[in-house]
């Protein structure tokens, strides 16, 4: 089917702000008589505050008033708390105070004296696992999503048990098995066993997450960075302590993300409580850099163990996967899954068996980050792929073909539940991505050297869930013949809001400069919609925004019937008019019809609802009731299978063996996204996730003193994400495998996260090609540990050290 | 400890990255000196005089404002932003970022880590790219400043960056865009048909975690195209 909009690319309404600079995010909130809040964050890594002393902030000139704990209803254990009366990490918040200035709040919060007595600590999961080791948390030591807190110790036989270097597997809270693995394992040619580490990682978006409030009339007005404007607000609600209706929410830009930001934080709400206490004064807690990186979440660290057996061709038959998840202070987000899932649905191995356990750490809280889970798979396992293809003596994208679930996907299984997928061809993809990188013939020079200059080439795999379904739609045809795309979707950057928004133009037809997209806060009437994560917007709100529109031309029909006679199904839509098909002469422009929806009333106009709509959906529809023909509806399309979004990427390095420098050469990215329904949207995406993919591999990672837990990587300088100069100037390259999905109205899904890990461990996979193989079984693979490799000396870290190297 | 201290009060420019060494007229920029000072008290040890120094009114406030002492006079300054003149009370600690935003209501420069970083808060001093961030405001009084939103036409017409960025679909979250924007258009209007390399280099102060180089690199050359 020809489509006149999916497909093509078009600008996005709201770019032009962002380059002339009137984008208004949190921070740009101004107010009359507006106060600014600074925060107290502790000192230790983790304490119990025995005294708080506000004397003499109270005497700083400007000061307005304080927040203390006992002010904040506390949630249950390993949850971040708004203000906590026992820090769990260095930075977390104890006090708050407003001042009329920030000046004047910076100085009241010198002032507070805050005295604490120091609790047990821990940065490294190991270490709290020892049978004397501490627990982060007062309560426990290990918790997770669908996990309780509890106290986990495994035993000095479990450390003593295993290698220098091997990873102890004690007892774990999670564990699956599917297929016979000790057969596959004795029947393998070829089995490779390695422990490894990936470091934990600041998400460090560039807007910090300010944020700001007052009340009025009853109403909390909130500006919120966040990436997901109608699922982020009953979260933001109950933090508040409010009703969801007295909540008035802006975030029509967001500037940057990346999981960070996906729903509601503690954070996001403590303007409101503050502007709460001092009767409704507009509020702005402008955070710092520091702040938001102690605030910010970050991805969790693995430490690991992998056993993966394979047959003569490649294919891996058996594997034996055990992993250790860095939470930090708070049940997080269940990257443990993330990680087998992903390579039980990547590489389709016949029998696995998958343990891991969830450990808290007395470092900031981790949240989902891009891929969470999925990424630090892939670092972790695609170079133990290369080391099977070595020893198999078959060529590395071979193996990854005999493997790599491919041809639609009806064979093909998600996870270690064994789902059925929606569509897979990640294995056309790795083979296009072969073909246009040239593979077969540039893999022939792998460890060429030029001077100093190794080369070396990678190929990974990247995976994440990439849709969901059951959200809602809703569109309004006003009597100016306008549509108004009613969409909850946040503004990351990916565009997708509005990509999606076309979606409800392409099946009424419109002409896209006549389409208006409401978006940005409640004032804009949203319908209940997914969060802008996990790379599911494309597939979720393709479906709420078809059902929508299907809603809206089922109306158009019935309208034109009741007005012109006949059956509904006698009309068709045709250049934003209804038309009788017999005689499209016969008809009613959209502009006619929505104003006979609103002489009609009910349905037509929003007066009356579906009854399987969210409350926040009628919400919004009975808003605009009366005002056009609103088309509204649940979806309810058929779903069967996980949606996968899939990619392959190919990456060429030259490393300097005498300075330890990796120079990115070049990276192409293939897609398995379905139906590309934004081609310059996926390209952006796709150079910009292998960017992100770089920093992951190479430079970014978490750093605590052990001493006294306080994290050393807090500003941009020592987080060390990729610049400009990192990434090479013209090889950052993309292709799509182009196939629909199969389940999805307009074949389209996902892929936002899978195009960064896939980079990533392409990067990790190319190096360790251009230095004969070698596995750091670590990531990021940073300068030191190239030069200590390359020179054939042992590396400075304990081999499962994390979070101290 | 921020490790970030002042810099060569002979130098009209605030620190920068290594890449700035060398300014387009060939003028040596220093780069920073880390000192074991905090951002905090540097800011505070530049307020030469005895008296209280915690009166940096923000615009809305009313209740510093109204304080006035005997260096109220020496705290007006005029500052030329965007072509028009502003008489404004800026006390001597208060950084040009701040003084943008919160007295200027110019919110279009945005505060990414506040200590010369990311290049968010990029604006032209003279001509010059430098961070607001970490340029006190003291420093550039009498100075023509440029900010993102005096780049396009008084009419609305866009810079040719500006436009070239949009085709290109350069921004993402566009939280770094106004510095990006800030130090291209500095670098197009002395170099007109730069390399990508000169491009590259032009652009190596501004960080974007969206990772959106690429997109912006070819913004930039496609701007040099239409310029």
């Amino acid at each position: 089917m020809a489509y006149r909009l999916i497909g093509k690319n078009f600008t996005p309404p709201d770019i032009e702000a962002k380059v002339t600079g009137t984008a208004r995010y949190a921070e740009d909130f101004r107010a009359d008589g507006m106060a600014h809040i600074k925060i107290w964050g502790s000192r230790m890594p983790h304490g119990r505050v025995t005294r708080i002393d506000l004397s003499a902030a109270e005497r700083v000139p400007g000061f307005l008033g304080a927040l203390v704990p006992d002010d904040i209803k506390q949630p249950k254990p390993a949850s971040q708390a708004i203000l906590t009366s026992e820090p769990t990490f260095y930075g977390e918040p104890v006090v708050a105070v407003a001042a009329e200035t920030e000046q004047a709040a910076a100085d009241a919060i010198a002032a507070v004296v805050v005295e604490m007595e120091l609790l047990p600590f821990v940065v490294d999961p190991l270490e709290s696992l020892k049978p004397d080791g501490p627990n982060a948390l007062t309560g426990g030591n290990v918790t997770g999503s669908g996990i309780d807190l509890q106290t986990i110790k495994w035993s000095g036989r479990d450390f003593a048990m295993v290698a220098e270097g091997e990873l102890p597997r004690g007892q774990v809270p999670v564990e699956w098995t599917y297929g016979d693995v000790e057969a596959g394992f004795a029947a393998a040619k070829v089995i490779v066993e390695e422990s490894f580490v990936q470091a934990s990682n600041a998400h460090h978006a560039m807007e910090p997450r300010s944020a700001a409030a007052y009340w009025e009339g009853g109403k909390c007005h909130v500006w919120g960075s966040t990436q997901s404007t109608a699922f982020a607000q009953p979260g933001l609600a109950g933090l508040i302590g409010i009703p969801l209706e007295d909540l008035v929410f802006v975030a029509e830009f967001a500037g940057g993300g990346f999981g960070g930001k996906a729903g509601a934080y503690p954070l996001m709400a403590l303007p409101a409580l503050m502007s709460k206490k001092l009767g409704g004064r507009p509020c702005l807690l402008r955070v710092a850099r520091k702040e938001e990186y102690n605030n910010g979440y970050a991805r969790a660290g693995f430490q690991g163990w992998a056993k993966l057996g394979f047959r003569a061709d490649g294919r891996m038959i058996a594997a034996d996967v055990f992993t250790v998840q860095d939470l930090g202070t708070t049940t997080g987000f269940p990257d443990f899954n993330g990680f087998g899932n992903a390579l039980a649905t990547i590489h389709q191995p016949e029998a696995m068996h998958y343990r891991s356990i969830p450990v808290l750490t007395n470092t900031v809280p981790k949240g989902a980050q891009r891929g969470p889970g999925e990424q630090q798979c892939a670092n972790m396992i695609e170079p133990l792929l290369d080391k099977a293809a070595r020893e198999l003596g078959i060529d590395r994208v071979a193996l990854r073909l005999a493997n790599a679930p491919g041809g639609g996907g009806q064979d093909a299984r998600y996870g270690g539940k064994r789902d059925p997928v929606t569509s897979a061809y990640l294995r056309e993809a790795i083979a296009k991505g072969a073909e246009q990188f040239r593979w077969a013939e540039r893999v022939a020079d792998s460890g060429t050297r030029t001077g100093s200059k190794v080369r070396g080439y990678g190929v990974a795999s990247g995976f994440h869930t990439a849709g969901s379904y059951g959200f809602d739609g809703l569109v309004r045809i006003t009597p100016d013949g306008i549509l108004h795309v009613h969409t909850g979707v946040g503004n990351l950057g990916t565009y997708s809001y509005a990509s999606t928004s076309r979606i409800a133009a392409e099946v009424l037809g419109y002409d896209w400069s006549r389409v208006v997209i409401e978006r940005g806060g409640t004032a804009r009437h949203l319908p209940w919609n997914l969060g802008q994560f996990g790379s599911n917007t494309n597939y979720t709100m393709v479906r709420t925004n078809y059902v929508a529109a299907m809603d809206a031309k089922a109306k158009l029909q019935e309208i034109a019937a009741a007005a012109l006679g006949g059956a509904a199904a006698d009309y068709e839509l045709r250049d934003e008019r209804v038309v009788a098909t017999a005689d499209p002469a016969r008809g009613l422009s959209f502009a006619e019809a929505a104003q006979k929806a609103i002489e009609m009333g009910g349905k037509y106009a929003g007066q009356a609802l579906p009854e399987d709509i969210n409350p926040m959906t009628v919400a919004s529809a009975t808003a605009i009731a009366g005002t056009g023909l609103v088309g509204v509806a649940k979806d309810t399309l058929p779903q069967t299978g996980v949606v996968p979004g899939l990619s392959a990427s190919f990456v060429a390095v030259d490393v300097d063996v005498e300075t330890g420098r990796v120079d990115i050469l070049e990276c192409l990215s293939v897609a398995d996204c379905g139906l590309v329904i934004h081609p310059q949207g996926l390209a952006a995406q796709a150079r910009s996730a292998a960017v992100m993919g770089f920093g992951l591999a190479r430079t970014e990672r978490h750093i605590y003193d052990p001493a006294y837990a306080r994290p050393n990587a807090r500003g941009y300088h020592d987080a060390k994400p990729m610049t400009i100069l990192d990434i090479p100037a013209e090889g950052l390259h993309w292709a799509a495998v182009d196939q629909p999905d199969l389940v999805n109205p307009m074949g389209t899904k996902g892929i936002g996260e899978p195009l960064e890990g896939s980079a990533s461990a392409a990067l990790v996979t190319a190096i360790s090609d251009a230095l004969g193989g070698h596995l750091f079984n670590r990531a990021p693979v940073v300068t030191d540990m190239i030069l200590n490799a390359a020179e054939g000396l042992p590396q400075s870290h304990k081999p499962l050290a994390t979070n101290t190297v | 400890m921020d490790g970030i201290g002042p810099f060569d009060p002979t130098v009209g420019y605030p620190p920068g990255p290594a890449i700035r060494e060398i300014g387009p007229d060939g003028s040596k920029i220093p780069l920073w000196k880390p000192l074991h000072m905090s951002r905090r008290a540097f800011l505070r040890g530049v307020v030469c005089s005895g008296t209280v120094i915690a009166g940096s009114a923000y615009l809305f406030s009313t209740a510093t404002a109204a304080r006035a002492d005997a260096r109220a006079v020496e705290r007006m300054l005029r500052l030329t932003v965007n072509g028009r003149t502003h008489t404004v009370d800026v006390p001597p600690n208060e950084t040009l970022a701040f003084t943008i935003r919160y007295r200027l209501g110019l919110t279009g420069t945005k505060i990414g880590c506040n200590s010369a970083e990311c290049g968010a808060c990029n604006v032209m001093v003279g001509g010059m790219t430098v961070y607001s961030c970490s340029t006190l405001t003291h420093r550039v009084r009498d100075k023509e400043i440029t900010t993102v939103e005096g780049i396009a036409r008084p009419d609305g017409t866009l810079h040719p960056v500006q436009q070239a960025f949009i085709d290109e679909l350069a921004p993402q979250c566009g939280f770094c865009t106004p510095g990006m924007v800030v130090s291209a258009v500095a670098l197009l209007n002395v170099n007109p048909k730069p390399t990508i390399e000169e491009a590259r280099l032009a652009l190596s102060g501004n960080l974007c975690r969206c990772g959106a180089y690429d997109h912006y690199l070819r913004g930039v050359m496609t701007a040099a195209e239409r310029v």
